[in-house]
């Protein structure tokens, strides 16, 4: 039995305690204070008050190397890897196995890590390199490398965000056999599905504080979001019926290069049309950004044309195409949709600087301060941004809110295609309600939407027609009632409809 | 009575504000001068005079007194601070776009000998035609070298610092060149260029107050008024901020570094050219080019903000015009306030230690110019053909 207990402005005296051979889901929003709690528990914070037992015993956790002692094993959601090295490499890294003086013996280091992955149920080859194996594979080096350090308490932050549905099946496996073993797993999620299925116990968190804890078998979704946000939420949206027009964004064998100057977009053919949201469903790398940065401008495509609403605008800059009324929804909101440091207004217009009413004067010259506050004030009274004043800088506000800053920017009403990439990553469920109902507003209004997600449930909840995208292609088009979760994310993991 | 206090209200945010961000430098300087003094005291021992601890305090009180003592001391102040203003502009101008212009030297000689140049050709005619036109040669030229390591970032990526350093040598030996080759004026025994004679410009008041402060004091407001008010500022800001940002909003930061750079280097050639035509009125090979680099200084004390840049540059002006009389009254040599400009910027650098110091609770405004300036490879707008 161990027990924590913590106070700090992040955790409010949180009590929490994980059995031996116990899967224990922390579920919360997003700033619910479960990853600060964690870094308490691996040493990388530390708490104000509270105390952390292990087997009855109290302990003082002063770093991680503290915690591996004391058998804390992390997986952070960002793989903490060195890409260039092979994976028994980073298993050992910093438990080398040496024959005499410093020389490695990485023969018997690759044994042991292959009798540990047999245990385990996985297989993996400890000569790769580790930039050459797929997320989910890494993410199997990370627990490896946590139970060959002795781990007993295993904490996952978000373990299945980057996963696509079959990489979480099998990690779910992999997490059912170490439990077997007598390890104690920490499974922290936002996703509720996934804690119903895989947990013993679920405990949520919300502002810091622990608001209940359940058997899995007690409760249901509803429930566990009603307790996440504190209020009841609606967890799938009401689509409705679209009602679909003449084609609005049409690309056709569009070729582009990576930053690397591979080739990552290779002949892709797709069209929108207006009143229709299509989305693309691909694990993250396959050429998504690519592709949305080329139907946005920010990347020059080696062949192929774009389309909107029947004008070619391959060669269209940015501005130009944003005049004709396309408007994207950048993936990563702080490095792309805004620029932290600015208030809110600058933030609300970005996109819009130039354009009458907010430039006027000396042909566009003078920036108008009037128009900008009163239509900030607008946007984020309509769309519900929770600042406490407009002049405060963007860096200050929630993700959430963030999110909303940007969407409400490009939400304009007189839009032709919307292009949106993943609208929702990071966001709590309250957040992700919100921006659903307004893309589905958007689409009925007659925009024509392009969604990209690494969510397949997100994809796959909002599309009215599926594309799945792999290695640089669309390799599959599925009417809404016909994208089966697993039809869908066979062909996303393997390009192909049949294993 | 309402309308009163929230007036009040008012005020008291808005020097709230202001106090956040200028706090540090402030402090910076305070400690710059109390370090200082430890300088002055540990070098009198090795002086005839001995071990002096009052000494410091003489030297600031004649330091005080070159620099504002009389109207001709805050003259002086002035005509010193002019070509800062205009120099810690284009270096403050290029920060904001995320350009570290370290080339301001080098631009501000290209400058300095283009007005030399032009006055010298327009010896005889009108002021009104001579100058106005000398000032513009000097502006131009500037601009002109200013544009080359900004068309070199843009097309080719190649960082600012390295580009710059190497043009400001090679702006020192071409124009060494051409002054010994090309326009040295005869009749001198070293080389120089003629006489500006009409084109200088014109004395205001006293004995040197010139018209190139009044220039320079309008460049503080333009520049500002840029910046804050017009499309072009929040250009060139949000790529300094963020050149991802700045182009998913359809920006171009690849015009906007080469023409950040451009105008970076005019207000430099602006610098040199009212040295030239206020105060030397010749170019010669080894005209003092510190002003690059003190311009470097005034940036960042001013926080790259344009009056920000006017108090920093009235500041080293001050320290420029009253360090010879403390050298005269008390010995202690002008370069101590080579010293106190270092240890300033020391400190801004550093401010961990400043904030330590004098417990600065003012939440962390990011300052962004210094992060320019450290992390300065690799960072900044990202070359042509990058994409995200």
């Amino acid at each position: 039995m161990k027990r924590f207990s913590t106070g700090t402005l992040a955790n409010d005296s949180i009590d929490l305690d994980l059995a031996a051979r116990e899967i224990h889901a922390l579920l919360g929003e997003n700033g619910a204070g479960k990853t600060t709690l964690m870094n308490v528990l691996y040493g990388l914070v530390t708490p104000d008050a509270g105390e952390i037992r292990i087997d009855g015993e109290p302990v003082t956790i002063h770093d991680p190397a503290d915690a591996i002692r004391r058998g804390i094993g992390m997986v952070h959601q960002h793989f903490m890897l060195v890409p260039v090295l092979t994976v028994a490499e980073n298993v050992v890294l910093g438990q080398e196995i040496t024959r005499s003086r410093g020389v490695l013996d990485m023969r018997a280091a690759e044994r042991r890590i292959r009798e540990l992955a047999d245990r385990l149920g996985f297989t993996v080859d400890p000569g790769a390199r580790v930039d050459q194996l797929s997320l989910g594979q890494q993410q199997r080096v990370e627990i490896l490398k946590a139970i060959y350090r002795g781990a007993r308490i295993l904490v996952l932050d978000e373990p299945t965000a980057v996963l696509t549905p079959q990489e979480t099946r099998e990690i779910f496996g992999v997490l059912r056999r170490l439990r077997e073993e007598g390890t104690s797993i920490i499974f922290i999620s936002h996703k509720l599905d996934e804690a119903l299925e895989i947990a013993d116990r679920i405990t949520v968190i919300r502002r810091g504080k622990v608001v209940g804890t359940r058997k899995p078998s007690e409760t249901n979704e509803n429930d566990l979001a009603e307790l996440m946000v504190g209020r009841a939420v609606s967890l799938r949206v009401d689509r409705g019926q679209s009602h679909p027009g003449d084609v609005v964004l049409e690309v056709a064998e569009l070729r582009a290069l990576d930053d690397r100057r591979h080739e990552v977009l290779r002949g892709v053919d797709l069209d929108v049309r207006a009143g229709e949201i299509v989305g693309i469903a691909g694990v993250g790398g396959n050429g998504q950004d690519e592709l949305v940065e080329c139907i946005i401008g920010l990347r020059k495509p080696i062949a192929g044309t774009i389309r909107l609403a029947g004008r070619d605008i391959t060669r269209l800059g940015v501005d130009a195409r944003r005049d004709l009324g396309i408007a994207y929804v950048p993936a990563d909101r702080q490095r792309f949709g805004l620029v932290l440091p600015y208030r809110l207004p600058d933030n609300f217009v970005l996109t819009r600087y130039a354009e009458v009413p907010y430039a006027a004067g000396l042909g566009g010259f003078v920036r108008q301060d009037r128009p900008i506050r009163s239509e900030a004030g607008r946007l984020a009274k309509e769309f519900d941004v929770r600042a406490s004043s407009l002049d405060v800088a963007a860096s200050t506000l929630s993700g959430g809110n963030q999110q909303k800053v940007v969407v409400a920017r490009e939400f304009r009403h007189d839009l032709k295609a919307l292009i949106i990439d993943q609208p929702t990553r990071g966001l709590d469920v309250g957040s992700i309600e919100f921006i659903h109902t307004q893309i589905i507003e958007r689409r009925n209004a007659g925009v024509a939407v392009l969604l990209v997600s690494a969510e397949l449930d997100e994809v796959l909840d909002l599309s009215d027609r599926v594309l799945v995208m792999y290695r640089g292609r669309i390799v599959g088009s599925f009417a809404a009632n016909e994208a089966q979760r697993e039809k869908v994310g066979l062909l996303m993991a393997t390009g192909e409809a049949r294993p | 009575m309402k309308a009163h206090q929230a007036l009040i209200e008012l005020w008291r945010a808005r020097l709230g504000s202001t106090w956040s961000v200028a706090s540090i430098p402030v402090y910076s300087i305070v400690l710059a001068f109390a370090v200082a003094v430890v300088v002055v005291i540990v070098s009198s021992a090795f002086t005839a005079t001995g071990l002096d601890i009052l000494l410091p305090f003489r030297a600031y009180a004649s330091l005080l007194a070159g620099a504002f003592g009389s109207q001709n001391a805050i003259y002086n102040t002035l005509v010193a601070a002019a070509p800062l203003m205009f120099g810690g502009l284009a270096v403050g101008l290029g920060l904001k776009a995320g350009l570290f212009n370290i080339g301001v030297a080098g631009q501000f000689l290209v400058g300095a000998f283009a007005a030399a140049v032009t006055g010298a050709a327009f010896a005889q005619a009108p002021t009104i035609v001579g100058m106005p036109l000398a000032v513009l040669a000097g502006a131009l030229a500037g601009a002109a070298y200013g544009f080359i390591p900004g068309y070199l970032k843009a097309r080719t990526g190649a960082h600012e610092v390295v580009t710059t350093i190497m043009l400001n040598n090679a702006a020192a030996l071409l124009l060494t060149w051409a002054v010994n080759d090309l326009v040295r004026a005869p009749g001198f025994s070293f080389p120089r260029t003629a006489e500006i004679g009409q084109s200088a410009l014109p004395i205001l008041a006293g004995r040197n107050l010139h018209l190139g402060i009044l220039f320079a004091v309008v460049a503080i407001f333009v520049i500002r008024w840029i910046l804050d008010r017009t499309t072009l500022g929040f250009e060139i800001r949000t790529v300094g901020a963020n050149p991802n940002a700045a182009r998913y909003a359809g920006m171009r930061p690849i015009f906007i570094t080469a023409l950040t750079m451009t105008l970076s280097g005019l207000l430099a050639g602006l610098a040199g050219a009212i040295q030239i035509l206020g105060v030397i009125g010749f170019y010669a090979p080894g005209i003092t080019a510190s002003v690059g680099f003190d311009s470097i200084a005034v940036a960042l004390l001013g926080r790259s903000d344009p009056i920000g840049i006017l108090f920093a540059a009235l500041l080293f002006g001050a320290f420029r015009a009253g360090a010879p009389l403390m050298q005269i009254e008390t010995s202690v040599p002008i370069e101590i306030i080579d010293i106190i400009q270092a240890l300033v910027i020391l400190f801004l650098a550093a401010d961990l230690i400043v904030r330590k110091v004098f417990r600065v609770r003012a939440p962390k405004v990011e300052i962004t110019e210094m992060a320019t300036v450290t992390g300065s490879w690799g960072a900044g707008t990202p070359p042509a053909g990058t994409a995200p």
